[in-house]
């Protein structure tokens, strides 16, 4: 696409690569099809290739209000774009730019500013936000239903807590901001089935939040704290031998395995921030990797009760990571029947925080993918990461795991 | 610049999120899949209800406004490009599929469906939706019917219009008409063949009844490589002269492979000049035997490699690429100008030669798709729209190659309608009488020409210019016009 963009931003490095990015766009219109909220809204100004637009002439110097605010907002960053798009547009990149710019210009209401605001300082932090859903659960009978659904029963019997053997290969593994709260079970399937095939898992003592969370609200530079943060938590592990850096929330995955593009003009974090991405793989690319050792195990440890299952694969696993199929695969290799499910591509409307900040939206993807998820009539619904997860969980009496708790 | 008196009208008659006025929210519906033209609406329209359709409909027409319909906005040839001083009318909103009689085998559906969501939704009763362009995952129904689309398998299961039962559509007036039937044929003048392909020029689409088919047995596709293009060429005729009927026969040359490729991977010969993909259906037996027919054809005609999909899978991937291909050689450059021509398919070689030529006149880089089993070309034409100057070369060679078109004997669109972008090779391709005759099936419709005014047909005085500047031959073509 033809594209001149505004003399102030046309020789800054983020005035380059929206440039770059934009002109492979060719405005074909394909990525409409598989856009969630066009799907929903039927507006152009709500598709990928409308925000496009509409980034476009901001970055070209055009007055700018609420109204482009609003679209960029509503974008669940699934990335499901990307997938679609037959040019290779980065999408996802362009709109860190955009929302930023916007943001820069637009001022938001104050109720916003600050619903935003508590949400990245909360969210982020384990403890505060422990103690938080600890105080949720209390109150949850007197809460609007809205909130009240989000909130989780503490999870009930823990899976026995075999003892763990240390191993000779060892990786790291975050534990993040909400799921140690939400769901501490994860982890620890993951730890048992890894111990199962060899290989130690480690949370470094200091890492945290991803940096996500905080960079999608826009509060980019609280969310580049936090991954160099967790930088420095893992390098003396890296340096000491640490084979991956290995995560159970796919959404967490996607932004880990972008430090290297996130933290790319910081001189000092640069080379290891490139490091760390690049030894960064979802827990389904380590088991697929180690499928024999996978088998072996599930031989050891003799048949478990199979279920009917319907896989969700959020859109930081799918669009994000591009890591499609494999756990489908390893669910099969452990003996589950996996269901077929009908647009499989389009996001649960969980998407970070988006379901507080688009209650709406958000519930009508949520429940348009129950019905697509509850369909074949499954045991249970499986996914890959912990805000899918609460998110369609709050919405069905079926219950929503992390696969890995199903091997 | 639309009087406020209308846009008032317009406001009581649609809810604030389905009428857009401000220049920001305008702009990004400026364009269409041509992305050389461009001119922002007025106002745009998003309604939601019939009602408010023919409520748009009818102030626009006592206040005489003209109105421009869009779909998707995946035209190529700037059918749903913005006209001064007209509402452009969306009706992506009407994305429901109505109702599919699998026994009598047919779907009505809203003009806004994706033309490939029919065929999802028909799926589990072992049909499909049979014309298939490559924009398919998300042009809809209503463009399709109004560009009369086609696509790879349009060579066997013909375009639109051969799916295509009945419509239901809104007249300027804002009258309602429903066009064909559910039988085959409906006694009258066939107006259903009249109105597609109309372009948005003479009525407003709002339900479509097409035909769906059952899907066949298998099907099989064969890819073959060669090392010239024009042995690719001289193939695709070999294949029909043989006595099959493939289901798709498609072409590509090594530009556009090179693009399909990065995007599907799809494991084409990336060294190969040009690719043939051969898609053959029906019973079991008749596949296997067209498979071994097609594969000899295509070694005799000088294939280097000649290959058969392994499974369903890599069927799809075949065939994934191909349709992206339009948009993926946006990974060569950053700007494209799709050619939509026809030409007999014996011409084939002949007319590859002429345009390789072109391409070095012009300076331009030109990637090859066809529909070759319909002799209908995509040349794609590279160019950078940042670079002064270069989008006119391109069009001058996109020019230079619909009239070598029509000097074989083809024509200037095969597919992808006139709209604005070939309005001046419509003079090329018809004289005063025939576009007199448009005219007036133009003026039965829509007497004040307020829909979609300026497109598609063009007026003779238009021609008169464009015909000042082309004089060919020695002769002035419309020569009985005045000039001026
Ligand atoms: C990458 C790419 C590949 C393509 N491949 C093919 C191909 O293989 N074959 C092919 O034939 N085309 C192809 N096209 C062209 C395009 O997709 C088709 O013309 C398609 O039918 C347009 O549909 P749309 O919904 O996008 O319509 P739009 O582009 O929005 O509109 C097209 C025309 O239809 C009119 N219109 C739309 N809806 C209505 C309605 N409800 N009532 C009345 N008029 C209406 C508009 O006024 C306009 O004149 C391709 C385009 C792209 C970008
Ligand atoms: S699919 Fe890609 S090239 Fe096409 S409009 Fe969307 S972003 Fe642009
Ligand atoms: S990221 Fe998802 S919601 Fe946002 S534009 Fe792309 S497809 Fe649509």
């Amino acid at each position: 696409m033809q594209t001149q963009l505004a003399d102030s931003l046309k020789d800054t490095p983020e005035g380059r690569e929206a440039d770059r990015i934009l002109r492979t766009c060719v405005h074909c219109g394909f990525c409409l099809a598989t856009c969630p909220t066009y799907q929903i809204l039927g507006d152009e100004l709500d598709s990928p290739r409308g925000r496009i637009y509409l980034m476009k002439q901001m970055l070209e110097g055009a007055a700018v209000t609420n109204r482009t605010l609003t679209h960029l907002d509503r974008c669940l960053t699934c990335r499901n774009c990307e997938t679609t798009c037959p040019s290779g547009v980065e999408y996802g990149k362009l709109l860190d730019i955009g929302r930023k710019l916007a943001e820069s210009k637009v001022a938001r209401p104050l109720s916003q500013q600050l619903q935003r605001k508590a949400l990245a300082t909360m969210l982020p932090q384990k403890k505060l936000f422990g103690g938080l859903l600890k105080l949720g659960r209390m109150a949850k009978p007197f809460l609007p239903a809205t909130l009240s659904l989000k909130i989780p029963p503490s999870p009930l019997s823990r899976q026995g807590r075999e003892a763990i053997t240390p191993h000779a290969r060892k990786m790291l593994v975050l534990a993040g901001c909400v799921q140690p709260a939400l769901a501490p079970q994860i982890n620890e399937a993951a730890t048992r089935v890894l111990d199962g095939i060899g290989i130690s898992l480690i949370e470094a003592e200091n890492a945290g939040c991803c940096g996500a969370l905080s960079f999608h609200l826009n509060f980019q530079e609280q969310g580049l704290e936090a991954m160099r943060r967790n930088i420095d938590a893992w390098w003396p592990h890296v340096q000491a031998g640490a084979e991956a850096i290995m995560m159970t929330a796919s959404g967490c995955g996607v932004t880990v395995k972008e430090y290297g593009h996130h933290l790319r003009h910081d001189s000092r974090y640069a080379e290891k921030a490139a490091r760390i991405s690049a030894l960064t793989r979802d827990v389904s690319e380590v088991l697929l990797s180690e499928e024999a050792a996978l088998r072996g195990w599930l031989a050891r440890r003799g048949p478990r009760e199979s279920s009917r299952v319907s896989f969700h694969a959020p859109c930081t696993l799918q669009h994000g990571q591009k890591i499609t199929g494999v756990v489908e695969a390893l669910l099969t290799v452990a003996g589950h029947t996996i269901m077929p499910v009908s647009e499989s591509n389009l996001c649960c409307g969980s998407a970070g925080t988006y379901s507080l900040l688009e209650p709406d939206i958000s519930s009508k993807l949520r429940d348009r993918k129950l019905g697509h998820l509850s369909a074949p009539q499954p045991d249970v619904i499986a996914t890959a990461n912990i805000g899918c997860l609460t998110h369609l969980q709050s919405g069905t009496p079926i219950p929503v795991r992390h696969w890995v708790e199903l091997l | 610049m639309i009087a406020p008196k209308i846009i008032r009208r317009l406001q009581s008659v649609l809810p604030p999120d389905c009428l857009l006025l401000a220049t920001e929210d305008l702009k990004p519906f400026e364009t269409d899949g041509l992305t050389a033209f461009r001119n922002i609406p007025d106002v745009v329209a998003l309604p939601e209800t019939e009602n408010q359709v023919k409520s748009i409909l009818r102030i626009c027409h006592e206040s005489g406004t003209p109105i421009v319909f869009r779909g998707a906005g995946t035209g190529v040839s700037g059918g749903a490009l913005p006209v001064d001083g007209a509402v452009l009318l969306a009706m992506t909103r009407f994305n429901r599929i109505l109702s599919i009689d699998p026994l009598a085998r047919l779907a009505r559906v809203q003009p806004g469906v994706r033309n490939l969501a029919i065929s999802e939704a028909a799926a589990p009763f072992n049909l499909y939706y049979a014309p298939d362009p490559s924009s398919q995952i998300a042009c809809t129904i209503g463009g399709n019917v109004a560009e009369n689309s086609g696509g790879v398998h349009c060579l066997k299961y013909g375009l639109t219009v051969h799916n295509v039962l009945s419509i239901r559509v809104l007249t300027i007036e804002g009258d309602e008409l429903v066009i064909g039937s559910e039988a085959l044929d409906s006694p009258g003048y066939d107006l259903l063949a009249l109105l597609t392909g109309s372009e948005g020029m003479l009525a407003v689409t709002l339900e479509v009844t097409v035909k769906l088919l059952p899907k066949p047995e298998r099907t099989q596709v064969v890819l073959a490589a060669f090392d010239d293009i024009g042995k690719g060429g001289a193939a695709v005729g070999a294949v029909i002269a043989g006595g099959v009927l493939p289901a798709g026969l498609e072409m590509m040359d090594r530009l556009a492979v090179e693009a399909a490729e990065a995007y599907a991977h799809a494991g084409y010969p990336l060294n190969a000049k040009a690719i043939l993909l051969v898609e053959v259906d029906g019973t079991q037996e008749e596949v296997s035997e067209d498979v071994m027919r097609v594969r000899e054809i295509l070694l005799a005609a000088g294939a280097t490699e000649v290959r058969t999909a392994r499974d369903e899978a890599e069927q799809k991937k075949f065939w994934a690429g191909r349709k992206a291909a339009f948009p993926a050689v946006g990974r060569l450059a950053p700007d494209y100008y799709c050619m939509d021509g026809t030409i007999p398919r014996k011409s084939l070689p002949d007319v590859l030669k002429r345009m390789a030529a072109l391409s070095e006149q012009h300076a331009l880089p030109v990637a090859n798709v066809f529909h070759a089993g319909d002799g209908n070309l995509h040349p794609l034409i590279l160019y950078d729209a940042n670079r002064p100057g270069e989008w006119e070369k391109a069009e001058r060679f996109g020019a230079d190659i619909l009239e070598l078109c029509v000097a074989h004997g083809g024509s200037i669109t095969g597919e992808h309608g006139v709209g604005i972008e070939k309005i001046n090779q419509m003079c090329v391709q018809f004289g005063s009488a025939e576009l007199g005759a448009f005219h007036g099936i133009k003026a039965c419709f829509d007497p004040d020409g307020l829909l979609n005014p300026g497109k598609a047909v063009p007026t003779l005085h238009r021609c008169a210019e464009y015909g000042a500047m082309h004089v060919r031959g020695g002769k002035l073509p419309f020569a009985e016009l005045p000039r001026f």
